[in-house]
């Protein structure tokens, strides 16, 4: 039997790309090598608890009736209403640095005031740099130059912390690059987090894959879980068949990849992999993640935001840490500060940092499971100099590594944002194989499901030839 | 198809492609992407929903004859004049 398309990987961009082919009447397959849909952004389930891998929560919010905006756009390719995916909005948000804080929430004035109270010889340049990034077209599927972001920001702003500051959120919640930023992908974040915003779906990512599961499934899409690909077999740059770890053999007109870039290309013939991996380095962000269930509410022990982008040292530093992790800048994130109409069953703090995926993997398991304890504390006590102690107040907790992001999804030294090398428009040296997902370029909950659209669009549903085979 | 089942048949797809909208006040002279916010992503969706439906293939070249309910109605009629509208 002969697909139109095979798609790898079930996590948003496949899922995404899975229901616009389906809904078209393509003989469609998604397959995926993990038990369960979500990839990056998946759910396990510890003591009865339902716990959601990558949610903090969906940026790009706009409300109901913002059609052209990334959500609306998302909505209405995948047909939802706006209602089917219960999202709540945030209350409010801060970035908390030694000497300064600013505060946001969905509504981008409260930023633009924080800035001109807490930096008010800054705000001129500040509200340049919004100008120009508002007549920026970042979502352009054509690649274009590297340019950097903290040039760029030179040019309109000279206060390191606020430059500092704004990296701190935008980094940590989209960038595959150390250090610097490329500048589209600056804009891309910062108005999905600045902009426009944070919200929370009602029954987090596993009510929301479950939608898309079953949309997908109602359109006639197959799924077929734990079939991990081994090799991508082409002849003369051409697409032949797929070869399965237990040995089956699929085939296919076209098939998209959201396993990432290089990891596509190093199932493909060696000369491509090889030449491939040369041109481009595999991505080294890479998060370690602890959660802590709460016996009351993040509220009532000082914590009243929904998200906190913290740095507790004089500089902001995005890159892979000297030690297992860098506990001098995180993310908090409490998911019950979201505006739902009923409150959560169980109080939540969630906490990352940079981790090393270098110095994890060197562990032997026995050490492995000591240094994540070690290391949580660590980043605790960090914290508690300047936050409220909730310790006393834990019921449940557990910590994830870039081991366990490689091991689930299969990204690299559990790089989350991918390859700092994008591949926009998706193409690969063989004619009828696509890249989607987080090497695409598009990143996040709201980017990944938008990647697996357009690619989806843009090189199947308006092929004006179909592919000579 | 009838002039009026045309305009049904329209009306269902943009239904289908805007869950959010209210479909049902639709002017026939005012551009749809002027009522409904609609993108090129949406006219691909258009096109695309036409295909599926009445096997139909609207032509890049003709996509500006999509531009108002009024002008899809003229261009689309002969095309379906032999269709069915499903229920
Ligand atoms: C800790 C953490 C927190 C995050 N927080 C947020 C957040 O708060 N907000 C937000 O918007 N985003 C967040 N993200 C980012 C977001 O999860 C990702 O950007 C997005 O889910 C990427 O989706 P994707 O489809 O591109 O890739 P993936 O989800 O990685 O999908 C790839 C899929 O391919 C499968 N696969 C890989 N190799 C093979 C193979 N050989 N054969 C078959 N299948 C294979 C994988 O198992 C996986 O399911 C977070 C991520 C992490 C890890």
């Amino acid at each position: 039997m002969k697909y139109d398309v095979i798609i790898i990987g079930s996590g948003l961009s496949g899922l995404a790309a899975g229901i616009r082919l389906a809904m078209f009447n393509k003989k469609v397959l998604i397959v995926e090598k993990h038990t369960v849909v979500g990839g990056l952004n998946s759910f396990y389930t510890r003591k009865h608890r339902m716990i959601d891998v990558g949610l903090h929560a969906m940026t790009n919010y706009a409300p109901k009736g913002a059609r052209n905006t990334p959500l609306g756009k998302l909505l209405k390719q995948l047909r939802f209403s706006h209602d089917d995916f219960r999202l709540h909005e945030q209350e409010m948000s801060e970035i908390r640095f030694p000497d300064k804080c600013l505060r946001f929430t969905n509504d981008f004035e409260l930023l633009k005031q924080e800035v001109r109270e807490q930096f008010p010889d800054e705000i001129d340049g500040f509200m340049r740099l919004v100008a120009r990034m508002e007549s920026f077209d970042e979502l352009s599927l054509t690649t274009s130059e590297w340019t950097s972001a903290r040039d760029i920001l030179a040019g309109y702003i000279s206060d390191p912390v606020l430059i500092d500051m704004l990296f701190c959120p935008l980094m940590y919640y989209g960038n595959a690059s150390e250090r610097d930023m490329d500048f589209y992908q600056f804009v891309i974040m910062f108005k999905s987090i600045f902009m426009e915003g944070f919200a929370k779906p009602v029954g987090g990512m596993h009510y929301i894959l479950n939608l898309m599961v079953d949309r997908y499934k109602s359109l006639g899409g197959e799924l077929r879980m734990g079939a991990e690909v081994q090799s991508i077999n082409s002849a003369k740059g051409v697409f032949e068949s797929l070869t399965l770890a237990d040995g089956g053999q699929l085939k296919a007109d076209a098939v998209i990849s959201s396993m990432g870039r290089i990891e596509t290309f190093k199932r493909c013939e060696p000369a491509l992999a090889k030449e491939v991996s040369s041109e481009s380095s595999a991505g080294q962000v890479s998060f370690m993640e602890s959660l802590f269930a709460l016996d009351q509410e993040p509220k009532d022990l000082g914590y009243d935001r929904s998200i906190v982008f913290f740095c507790t040292g004089d500089r902001f530093r995005y890159e892979v840490p000297k030690d297992l992790i860098d506990i001098s800048s995180g993310v908090l994130c409490c998911p019950n500060n979201f505006k739902y109409p009923e409150p959560l069953t169980e109080g939540m703090i969630r906490l990352t940092n940079l981790a090393s995926f270098g110095l994890w993997d060197a562990l032997p398991r026995r050490d492995y499971i000591d240094a994540k304890k070690e290391w949580r504390t660590r980043a605790l006590e960090n914290l508690f100099t300047f936050f409220p102690d909730f310790r006393d107040s834990v019921v449940f907790l557990d910590s994830f590594t870039p081991k366990t992001i490689l091991k689930y999804t299969g990204h690299l030294n559990g790089a989350v944002y991918g390859s700092p090398v994008k591949a926009k428009d998706g193409t690969t040296p063989i004619r009828n194989l696509f890249i989607c997902g987080t090497d695409q370029g598009f990143l996040g909950i709201v980017g990944a499901t938008l990647s697996g659209i357009s690619m989806a669009n843009l090189h199947i549903l308006q092929k004006k030839v179909a592919p000579d085979a | 198809m009838t002039r009026d089942e045309v305009r049904q048949a329209v009306v269902n797809i943009l239904a289908d492609i805007a869950p959010d909208e209210d479909v049902s006040s639709i002017k026939d002279d005012v551009t749809l992407r002027e009522q409904m916010d609609l993108d090129s992503m949406d006219f691909l969706d258009i096109v695309m929903e036409l295909r599926k439906r009445f096997n139909v293939e609207v032509p890049e070249s003709d996509y500006q004859q999509l531009v108002s309910m009024a002008s899809c109605i003229q261009y689309l009629q002969p095309l379906l004049k032999d269709r069915q509208l499903a229920s």
